[in-house]
């Protein structure tokens, strides 16, 4: 039992070569995440109230593919969307298509506490922002040169693949080992047993105009019951197809299985190299898994254990590491 | 096992006194769907195109919350939505936000097959429809229908009572013509080679925020298929969503070894009263019916040769027992 908290900030084909520069400003923001984090749980502060500031911490980061730093689509503008879920009452908020909205995330808070609507999307929801006075900003301030770059890389390698007959997920990952993909999400159960999950991100590299991925997609990227909260990253559609966050309560449901296990199942049953999760259950129970390259991950429990790491062979934990790889 | 097809036009409050001149046109529609959907079966056609072609035998059909004849957000504007799912492949394809496509179903079936994407909305999927080979271009005003403009009118009205009154949106007691204020509709098939499909279409919930998508396009919550059975659900969509519906069923039946009518059941039981409809079928060709409201709009046929349609419990016109279930 007590408290714990997951975080995540990818997963995907992150190089092991991928040089400092881009790994220690990444693993900085997650540890300050698990101090904002553990500092609001220690305070009593609800899960909900937890989730929603790690991941805003994460979306202001500009090194992570949410908020500001978010991945461009197609046409090179910015598509973030988000979603929250509360595990006791199953309320949750989800937001899609925002290009002015600084978080997202609590933008989902709001309409799950403020509306009897789940999901708003583009125009309706930049316009209930507004209504609403959360904080916007010209959509240039979410666009960042790196992703600038990345976009370029993207379209290069598309014209690539179209001369040699591949499908667009057959691209090779750009070698500075920044995915085309990404998010970020937190999950934390509370010392009264409250658990809750979040997940923001600005989608997929090159995206279509309009696509929608997994993390608002309540059952796929997002979801938290009475049992466990679990935020998944990695290719949406996968995710979406089949149901992961969704799955791991069904697994310990159905089943009976501790949270370990069921996420382990999930995760083997997905096709190699889609997906990473992080979750905690309503007895404090936590697990990081994936079976791609890496995941940005970090946890801490109320009983002392901490881990922040990318791969297998770099984590940084006191006591055994709650991280799966399959 | 064989062939088997279900078809629903919505769960929700539909009255038992509404009147012959609103039931009948819909009632028709079913009956035409199983005709249309089961010479399909018989003709080998696979799953995924009968769910398709009996969705948009109800998107055209103004007398259902689909295509023309879809219900209005507060701003008086249409925003379509759609999913298809195969259960063998578990491909999908979902759109949302649309105010121009003919046929929302057809539009998410090219999502599925011509993208490497599963979902779609607003300008970027009115953009790709234009994108296709044979689009026909339509103005916002032919999914107009007058019955939808006044329900427009109806809910702002009786919104407007409850501000007063301080009821919540959801306590708004349902117009009593019969026409809810939510609706759905849905096809589930699975084919003579044991395939699977679901496909669910909606104009949303009448008189909401603009923007706002309900249950119809998230996988695992009004649609869903896979190796086990194929699901598509109607009624409250927020309950849908939050609920995960469509993906239960099909869990429950995978883990805790329940036939489709049991899990089905099981489901339905464990949601709010009332909120939920959802018709179903296995790979095995079990079909099911069920929901918690007071009617659903559904039909229903087996190669078995039971065939079923209607609205309430007592209005049953079946050969054979019912495969319809009320909680």
């Amino acid at each position: 039992m007590g408290w714990a908290l997951a975080v995540q900030g990818a997963a995907g084909a992150i190089s092991p070569s991928l040089p400092p520069e881009l790994r220690e400003p990444r693993l900085a923001t997650l540890r300050r995440c698990l101090d904002l984090g553990a500092a609001a749980l220690r305070a009593g502060r609800h899960a909900l109230d937890v989730v929603e500031l790690v991941v805003r911490e994460l979306e202001n980061c500009p090194h992570f593919n949410a908020g500001r730093g978010s991945v461009l689509t197609a046409d090179g503008t910015v598509e973030m969307e988000a979603s929250i879920m509360e595990g006791r009452t199953l309320r949750c908020g989800a937001v899609v298509g925002l290009s002015t909205v600084v978080n997202p995330i609590s933008l989902a808070r709001v309409l799950m506490e403020k509306t009897p609507v789940i999901y708003l999307a583009f125009d309706g929801a930049e316009a209930f922002a507004r209504d609403q006075g959360v904080e916007t900003k010209h959509p240039s301030y979410f666009i960042t040169q790196d992703n600038i770059e990345r976009l370029r890389q993207e379209k290069e390698a598309n014209k690539l693949q179209s001369t040699k007959g591949q499908s667009p997920q057959e691209i090779p990952s750009p070698t500075d080992g920044n995915s085309r993909i990404g998010t970020v999400g937190c999950v934390a159960v509370d010392a009264a047993g409250n658990l809750a999950s979040a997940t923001s991100t600005g989608g997929h590299a090159n995206k279509m105009a309009g696509r929608i991925g997994d993390t608002p997609i309540v059952g796929a990227g997002t979801y938290a019951n009475a049992l466990c909260a679990v935020s998944t990253t990695g290719m949406g559609e996968d995710i979406i197809r089949y149901t992961v966050a969704r799955d791991v309560a069904a697994v310990m449901e159905h089943r009976g299985l501790p949270l370990r296990d069921a996420a382990v199942r999930v995760v083997a049953g997905m096709p190699r190299d889609t997906v990473g999760l992080v979750a905690v259950s309503a007895t404090g129970e936590v697990c990081m898994a994936y079976n791609t390259i890496g995941m940005f991950r970090a946890c801490a429990t109320e009983a002392g254990h901490t881990e922040v790491g990318i791969w297998t062979d770099d984590v940084d934990a006191n006591g055994e590491s709650v991280s799966i790889r399959l």
